[in-house]
């Protein structure tokens, strides 16, 4: 009996108990579905980080201030301190401290209402210099961007957001118009385009961007303090050299060791890192549990193909009788337990495939579903009906003939 | 000679208690006999029908069957001596009930390997000689008890077994099916195959050409 043959037998009796059969499948189905699921959300999840951290810009090193402390010793967070300042930022720009950065940009931000005419909408304001349109890697969908020479006179300008602009104008082009922010009048120079990462959600295109000494003019603020500086590397490879370039030069700067740094620099790579653990950790232990399930549909498997055997008996007497040898008995069991777990594999790959598309319709969580993770659950699935298909076809091959024929 | 049997001992052993089944069997079968065996129950006929259809090993004894010495063999070479030598026919019909008949009826030429073309054709040609043409694609629950044997006869005849061994292959038939079932292994006999039938009817017996009596694990004269 070939080979052929025996997988033909195979599924002759997996269709001639079709109830029990899918009943065994079952566990496997949805063990497999599973884990194709959960690697497609850790995978979702990932991406969704990285995209939205490839959209901060490439090459990117981006220096917070240092928490602070207040009078009565409540100490707030990263970035509640004013101690990084525009002074900090031409000090990074210098190209003989710094030789690895290309462009640097500080970035103050504040919360507040732009109107225009009767509309009013309250967005992300946020005051930064020319060079924040190349650190940022963000293009004008129409218009300009602010000058050096309008940075340098705090002139009333200023650049919106697409999602901002159509907030403020439905209709017509904004550039040109007259937006308000707390009282001042300023003139539309441009509009940004999307930042094109759409897993960001809103922000990024829902800002106001003005030059920074017009927003600290707006703010009433006197003080340099800067709420982050960006800094771009000259390329990839010298990412790590810009790190410490700048690290070295603001703890001078500040006359402080690393141990008490007042800030803190953080590289794209490392806040992928940081969010991903979390994503991490969530995707490994429920893909634990899915692999539970795999188990448990295992040995769902052995059982129905131990009651097979038992029910069987009878036939594989006959069949020994009529010249099958123990081996080929062994396959046929072992063929049949295979194609349980093979057929509940692709039942689950398809499972898997149609959830991946309906569930982040219902969610709101994109899957991304691996080629790899497939391959490797459908191999999975095969490996469990063969490996808890030993068992019982074993005790299939060894049955003697007499005693099965013998058997009522 | 087709059988040889000499000194054949079968005993079985449960716990520290021993049986023994047969004691000293000596038996030859020429080619083209028809021989009945019967005795009581509790004999040893049905371990002497183990035996002979190579289902079991004895304890002690040789057994040739057409040449080979089939006393000392494993398992899977037991399996393939009985596919290419043996033709059997149960008391029980041991047909498998969601074949049809001539699916029943190939699968000694499934385990012996022949293609799956002629396999068909040689399973057909069996039913045919069985007088049940016009039933090979029904199952057995579809045919009557007779008709199901007739099958069985069929599948032990389909791969031209140098020996035809029936075990009560009449147990369980009426007398009409009875007369039908033995006919045909007269039939077979006709045309020269060895035939060995077990059974412990009389008149069943009464058609071989000869008998072979056993009692208490022994050929009694």
């Amino acid at each position: 009996m070939n080979w052929l043959e025996t997988v033909r037998a195979g599924l002759e009796a997996v269709r001639a108990h079709r109830m029990r059969s899918i009943l065994t499948m079952l566990g496997i189905v949805i063990g497999i579905a599973s884990v194709i699921l959960t690697v497609g959300f850790g995978q979702g999840a990932q991406q969704e980080v990285q995209d939205e951290i490839d959209a901060l810009g490439s090459n990117l090193l981006i220096v917070s201030p240092g928490s602070s402390t207040d009078a009565g010793g409540m100490r707030g967070g990263f970035g509640s301190a004013t101690t990084l300042t525009l002074d900090d930022a031409a000090a990074i720009g210098d190209e003989s401290v710094v030789p690895d950065a290309a462009a640097v940009a500080a970035t103050t931000s504040t919360s507040a209402a732009v109107t225009a005419g009767t509309t009013n909408w309250t967005t992300s304001v946020v005051g930064t210099t020319p060079s924040w349109l190349d650190v940022r890697t963000r293009e004008l969908d129409s218009g300009r961007f602010f000058t050096r020479a309008e940075l340098a006179e705090g002139a009333d300008v200023v650049v919106l957001g697409p999602d901002t602009a159509s907030e403020l104008f439905a209709v017509g082009n904004p550039v040109g118009q007259t937006v308000s922010i707390s009282g001042r009048q300023l003139t539309v120079i441009g509009v940004l385009d999307s930042s094109g990462a759409s897993a960001t959600g809103t922000s990024e295109d829902d800002q106001a961007v003005l030059p920074i000494s017009t927003a600290k003019s707006l703010s009433g603020s006197t003080n340099g303090a800067v709420s982050t500086i960006y800094v771009e590397a000259t390329s990839a490879e010298t990412l790590s050299a810009a790190y410490q370039e700048v690290q070295s030069l603001l703890l001078t700067r500040h006359g402080v060791t690393t141990a008490e740094a007042d800030f803190s620099i953080s590289t794209q790579d490392s806040l992928v890192e940081t969010a991903n653990a979390t994503n991490e950790t969530l995707t490994v232990l429920l893909t634990g549990v899915a692999a539970i399930s795999l188990l448990v549909g295992g040995v769902g498997v052995m059982n129905i193909m131990l009651v097979s055997v038992t029910e069987r008996i009878r036939e594989i007497g006959l069949r020994k009788a009529l010249g099958a040898t123990p081996r080929v008995i062994g396959r046929q069991f072992l063929v049949e337990a295979s194609m349980l777990g093979l057929a509940g594999g692709v039942a689950g790959v398809l499972i898997g495939v149609a959830g991946s598309w309906v569930l982040p319709e219902l969610i709101d969580q994109p899957v991304t579903l691996s080629a790899l993770a497939t391959g490797a659950a459908l191999a999975t699935s095969l490996a469990l009906g063969l490996g808890f298909g030993v068992y019982p076809a074993s005790r299939a091959a060894r049955l003697t003939p007499i005693d099965a024929l013998r058997s009522e | 000679m087709i059988i040889e049997l000499a000194g054949i001992r079968k005993t079985y052993r449960s716990g520290s208690m021993e049986f023994e089944a047969l004691c000293g069997i000596d038996v030859g079968i020429d080619e083209g006999e028809f021989v009945a065996v019967v005795g009581p129950s509790g004999s040893g006929k049905s371990t002497l029908m183990n035996i002979l259809g190579c289902l079991d090993n004895p304890t002690e004894g040789s057994y040739h069957l057409a040449g080979e010495d089939v006393s000392a063999m494993t398992e899977a070479q037991l399996a393939e001596v009985r596919n290419r030598r043996i033709g059997f026919v149960f008391q029980q019909f041991n047909l498998l009930a969601s074949l049809p008949a001539w699916r029943n009826v190939e699968l000694p030429l499934v385990y012996a390997g022949v293609p799956r073309s002629e396999r068909r054709d040689r399973a057909l040609r069996a039913l045919e000689r069985v007088g049940l043409g016009d039933r090979v694609d029904n199952r057995p629950g579809e045919l009557s008890g007779g008709q199901q044997q007739r099958v069985a006869v069929a599948r032990a005849l389909v791969t031209e077994p140098a020996l035809i061994l029936a075990d009560e292959p009449t147990g369980n038939l009426d007398s009409r099916s009875t007369a039908d079932v033995l006919g045909l292994l007269d039939e077979l006999h006709a045309t020269g195959r060895t035939i060995v039938l077990i059974t412990h009817e009389h008149d069943v017996a009464a058609r071989a050409g000869r008998r072979l009596t056993i009692r208490d694990g022994q050929v009694s004269a």
